[in-house]
């Protein structure tokens, strides 16, 4: 029988041959492939798996490969302005301190609570940060990121609702469409979209011939794709309300700041993206799906993902935080479940909360304002620039992010060329969505100094003339 | 017998410190544009959605770090104590994959920047799909599923789409009782009618019940090898011809992959899917529930159907395909949980082939010693279906009979283990064993403390004789003792935040108050 030669290896204790034998000789065989007797022979693999690199890798010889990828990296000479569903924003050193305590990196989802109440109570006020910044009263322990959270907001209302019929704003990021359509496979569910006016906002004033007795659920974002906030979006809970149907909004954590949350201005489920909260770009893989609801029993039954809650302990008077509400979910109710989410973001939810207790509701606020008073700025310097005709929509509100038409040269063009010069300028929304060529998004944040817009400034109207 | 006390702090809620009436953060660059706040104020108040405050306390940054701080104190990882969970595999997250994925820099690299200018990341990404394909016998891989379930809902998808491709309606998922809940979540997500093939008593997938489930409704089979029971499907390749035959796909859940790693591959055996957890085989971190992080690969005939983006490259340079004919669609905003997928590409690099296959083997090695040491050593808590079949990497014993002989339960015994500082088990997992303890000890825990772990249990079963109390009431060493759950399911006591529930919060401090005074 061919016998795979192994070797030992520091981070398997028992890979030792002494320990081995001594393992073998317990169990009462002379060699490891007994216990694989039962895999067919055709089966069991012969040779070595052709991966890594032919042998073990001290810590120092992976750390000379990781700077040779690492010379492959070239990183613009200042923060990037370019974002449709993330965008660079600065991440607090206490944030990185805290989530990489191996009590909670290492540390499993907490199904046994006594042994884990640090976890429990973290994500508690996580849930509680969230349910005040978004004005609602639940807010589940996290999802995988904004827009699959998005698509579930829409299947909890599908569920909720019994109906069929979903209408979405165009002016939803198409990144999130694109996310939903996928995630809507395999539904009996018709779509309909609802453009934008003028003002880059939802046409109020038509949004009653979308709706009908058969739509469940309206999903806006605000700000939207564009930056755009919705200003009316209290009236279009009225209108999605009269015909019984429920309104999903996705807002950006950080516009909440100055901006009155989407719970109080009437949406039933909420939802967003927790980046911004101090989790980093790492090339879009950190991410934090925000899903939340008002106090409604039939709501809050229907909510996916975990939710913790507070009890007393049996015996003596102790107060403790544990999972509740879990016949929600797969690991009970199997199909029937309310999602198959299992692993979710925990660990990002804590990093939030620790950022949102680290800031403050007043430091977020004079963040958000920050932001607000940027792209002020950012519209009146682009406004400036030959062959762009930006803000796309003059009248609107912007938070964050402003779009912008290319029209003396192409976007792509335009974003290759800046890259060229050590920046990455914009988002060109028309990769993502046929219909918005041309289209460019800036993006604007706390880490982009006065200096730096007007160089970004600079350089495309250099690159536009 | 190592004593344990695990930290205890009566740590008040973040909203229960004295906030300051102001936050001290300075934010950057604020001066410059502070002129302009006055503008934004005004234009927001004028279209009445200005926000005056934000209810959240404004406090110093020691006082936030002692906070949290303490809360990690009464937290428990595999950094702390064995962890053995069943189909968990909480191995230890080697600190290297860490250093290296900080050492790259990456935390400011935006996912739209021009693939001409992050190539090293584009190859790291690149080498992992060719090494992963490679450890499942696959073709081609996708990394944009955040983690397991959303890979088993990817699969789903694909072979909705793969069937619809050919004019078929196949509306049917064949789903075994004992796979994981995520399976058959998944598959009704994806539109599939759950079709559940029993567990024969020799503890693998029933063949006479899975053919008499076949038809021309069969979309496919999910299944995974080795199965929760921890057994080998032996008959594997029985089973992908009886799917094959009638033109369903078989997919592969990798929750157990770490029992057959470097030792047999899914692709060989005749799966078509393959879903990977990241933070389970290869080391990634389990973040206390997540983020993870997964891969899903496919065979030849099945990567049209994969999400888009694709990994393409040319021979010169390495860019994102997003083109889609037949692909399921998008699975989530860009490309994947980045730094799982690096630190699993640092773990499979530091291992090469051979680390690999000591992993398989020694996961399977080591779950072997406990199952020997313990059932040798008493009759209480034992082996389900047939008892001669080899288990790999990970057990289930069923407490049937200590609870039947002295009424504890799988939920006492795992409770008392926390006193002795071990993690219990998964317990009433599968569903199919009555009273289950799942047991996974992974490759990584040295042989002396699985002797511990054997010794804990040998003494509980000692306690339940005439200590039974102690398993009643326990845990009393953990940060707090056993939670009255349903009090805490309860719906009128239900809390679920601090803002929604004050009512329920106030009415829980009372009766907290009433209680530790009569307590005295």
């Amino acid at each position: 029988m061919h016998r795979v030669r192994v070797m030992p290896h520091n981070w398997i204790h028992n890979s030792d041959p002494r320990i081995r034998e001594k393992l073998m000789h317990q169990i009462g065989i002379e060699s490891i492939e007994e216990l694989f007797s039962d895999i067919p022979e055709k089966f069991r693999l012969k040779r070595d798996l052709a991966v890594g690199y032919g042998r073990y890798l001290s810590e120092y010889e992976m750390y000379r490969i990781a700077m040779e990828f690492r010379s492959k990296i070239s990183k613009p000479r200042i923060p990037p302005f370019a974002g449709v569903e993330v965008c660079y924003h600065y991440v607090p050193a206490i944030v990185k301190e805290i989530i990489r305590r191996s009590e909670f990196y290492t540390a499993y989802t907490p199904y046994q609570p006594e042994i884990n109440q640090g976890i429990l109570q973290a994500l508690f006020e996580y849930q509680s940060l969230m349910a005040e910044l978004y004005g609602v009263d639940v807010v589940n322990a996290s999802m995988y990121d904004g827009s699959t959270a998005l698509a579930e907001a829409i299947r909890m209302a599908l569920r909720v609702t019994k109906r069929k019929h979903i209408v979405i704003a165009s002016s939803v990021s198409p990144i999130k469409r694109k996310v939903i359509t996928t995630w809507l496979r395999g539904l009996d569910v018709r779509i309909s979209y609802i453009g934008w006016n003028e003002h880059g906002e939802i046409d109020v004033d038509r949004l009653k011939d979308f709706l009908s007795d058969e739509t469940a659920a309206l999903v806006v974002e605000t700000p939207n794709v564009f930056g755009v906030v919705e200003r009316r979006l209290e009236e279009i809970a009225q209108i999605v309300h009269s015909k019984r149907a429920l309104l999903i909004a996705f807002s950006n954590p950080l516009s909440l700041g100055v901006i009155k949350p989407p719970g109080e201005c009437g949406a039933d489920i909420v939802v967003g993206e927790g980046q911004p909260l101090g989790l980093g770009l790492y090339y879009g893989g950190t991410t934090l799906g925000i899903l939340g609801t008002r106090r409604d029993p039939e709501l809050i039954r229907q909510l996916p993902g975990k939710l913790v809650g507070i009890t007393l302990s049996i015996q003596n008077c102790e107060l403790g935080y544990a999972l509740v509400l879990q016949t929600r979910e797969q690991h009970i109710r199997r199909e029937r479940a309310t999602s198959n989410i299992t692993t979710n973001s925990a660990l990002m939810a804590i990093a939030v909360a620790v950022y949102l207790s680290w800031i403050g509701g007043d430091g977020l606020k004079k963040l958000s304002l920050s932001i607000g008073a940027r792209t002020r700025y950012l519209i009146e310097r682009l406004s400036s620039v030959k062959g762009l005709h930006a803000p796309l929509f003059d009248k609107a509100v912007y938070f964050m992010k402003v779009p912008a038409r290319f029209e003396a040269l192409d976007c792509e063009t335009v974003i290759k060329r800046m890259r060229e010069r050590g920046i990455l300028c914009c988002s060109h929304l028309g990769r993502y969505d046929g219909e918005l060529w041309n289209i460019g998004l800036f993006c604007v944040t706390e880490v982009h100094s006065r200096r730096d817009i007007d160089l970004l400034v600079k350089e495309l109207s250099e690159v536009m003339s | 017998m190592q004593r344990w006390r695990q930290a205890r702090w009566y740590e008040p809620l973040i909203f229960e410190y004295p906030s300051l009436p102001q936050s001290h953060v300075p934010i950057p660059y604020r001066e410059e544009f502070q002129q302009l706040e006055r503008n934004f104020v005004e234009q927001l108040k004028s279209a009445g959605i200005y926000r005056e405050n934000v209810p959240i306390p404004n406090l110093s940054e020691l006082v936030v770090v002692r906070h949290f701080t303490r809360l990690s104190q009464q937290s428990y990882g595999v950094d702390v104590g064995p962890m053995p969970l069943g189909s968990c595999t909480m191995k230890y997250n080697p600190k290297i994959c860490n250093e290296i994925l900080e050492s790259l820099e990456i935390e400011d690299l935006h996912p739209e920047d021009l693939e001409d200018y992050v190539q090293g990341l584009l190859e790291i990404l690149y080498l992992l799909e060719k090494w992963l394909a490679e450890i499942t016998g696959m073709d081609r891989c996708s990394f944009q599923v955040p983690a397991g379930a959303a890979g088993e809902l990817a699969g789903a998808l694909i072979i909705r789409a793969y069937h619809a491709d050919r004019g078929e309606h196949r509306d049917e998922m064949l789903i075994p009782d004992s796979a994981h809940g995520s399976n058959p979540a998944s598959a009704a997500m994806a539109g599939f009618k759950v079709i559940k093939i029993p567990t024969s008593s020799d503890g693998t997938v029933d063949i006479d019940a899975l053919r008499a489930a076949l038809s021309k409704r069969t979309a496919g089979l999910m299944l995974t090898n080795p199965n929760t029971l921890g057994i080998f499907e032996d008959r594997i390749e029985e089973i992908a011809e009886l799917i094959h035959e009638v033109g369903g796909l078989l997919y592969y859940d990798g929750a157990n992959l770490n029992g057959i790693l470097g030792i047999a591959r899914p692709g060989d055996m005749g799966f078509d899917i393959v879903h990977i957890n990241l933070h389970k085989t290869f080391g990634a971190p389990h973040g206390g529930g997540g983020p993870g992080g997964a891969a899903i690969c496919v065979k030849h005939h099945l990567i049209d159907y994969l999400p888009r983006p694709l990994l393409i490259f040319d021979g010169k340079r390495y860019y994102w395909d997003f083109k889609c004919d037949k692909c399921i669609g998008v699975i989530r905003a860009y490309y994947g949980n980045i730094p799982a997928l690096i630190r699993s590409f640092v773990y499979i690099a530091m291992l090469g082939p051979k680390g690999l296959r000591e992993v398989g083997e020694i996961s399977v090695l080591n779950t072997n010693y406990f199952i020997s040491k313990f059932t040798r050593n008493q009759n209480e808590i034992v082996l389900t279906h047939d008892i001669s079949r080899p288990r790999k990497h990970e057990v289930v014993l069923s407490a049937y009979r200590v609870k039947a002989l002295k009424g504890v339960n799988a939920e006492d015994i795992a409770k008392r283990m926390l006193d002795y500082g071990a993690h219990a088990p998964m317990i009433y997992f599968p569903l199919i064993v009555d009273e289950a303890l799942m047991v996974e000890f992974t490759e990584t825990e040295p042989y002396f403390e699985i002797d511990r772990y054997v010794d804990i249990l040998l003494r509980i079963l000692k306690e339940s004789e005439a200590e039974a109390s102690k398993l009643k009431e326990a845990p009393s060493n953990t940060s707090i003792r056993r939670l009255d759950m349903v009090r805490a399911n309860h719906p009128k006591k239900l809390i679920l935040s601090y803002r929604g529930f004050k009512k329920e919060y106030e009415e829980l401090l009372r009766e907290l108050r009433m209680r530790c005074e009569e307590s005295r």
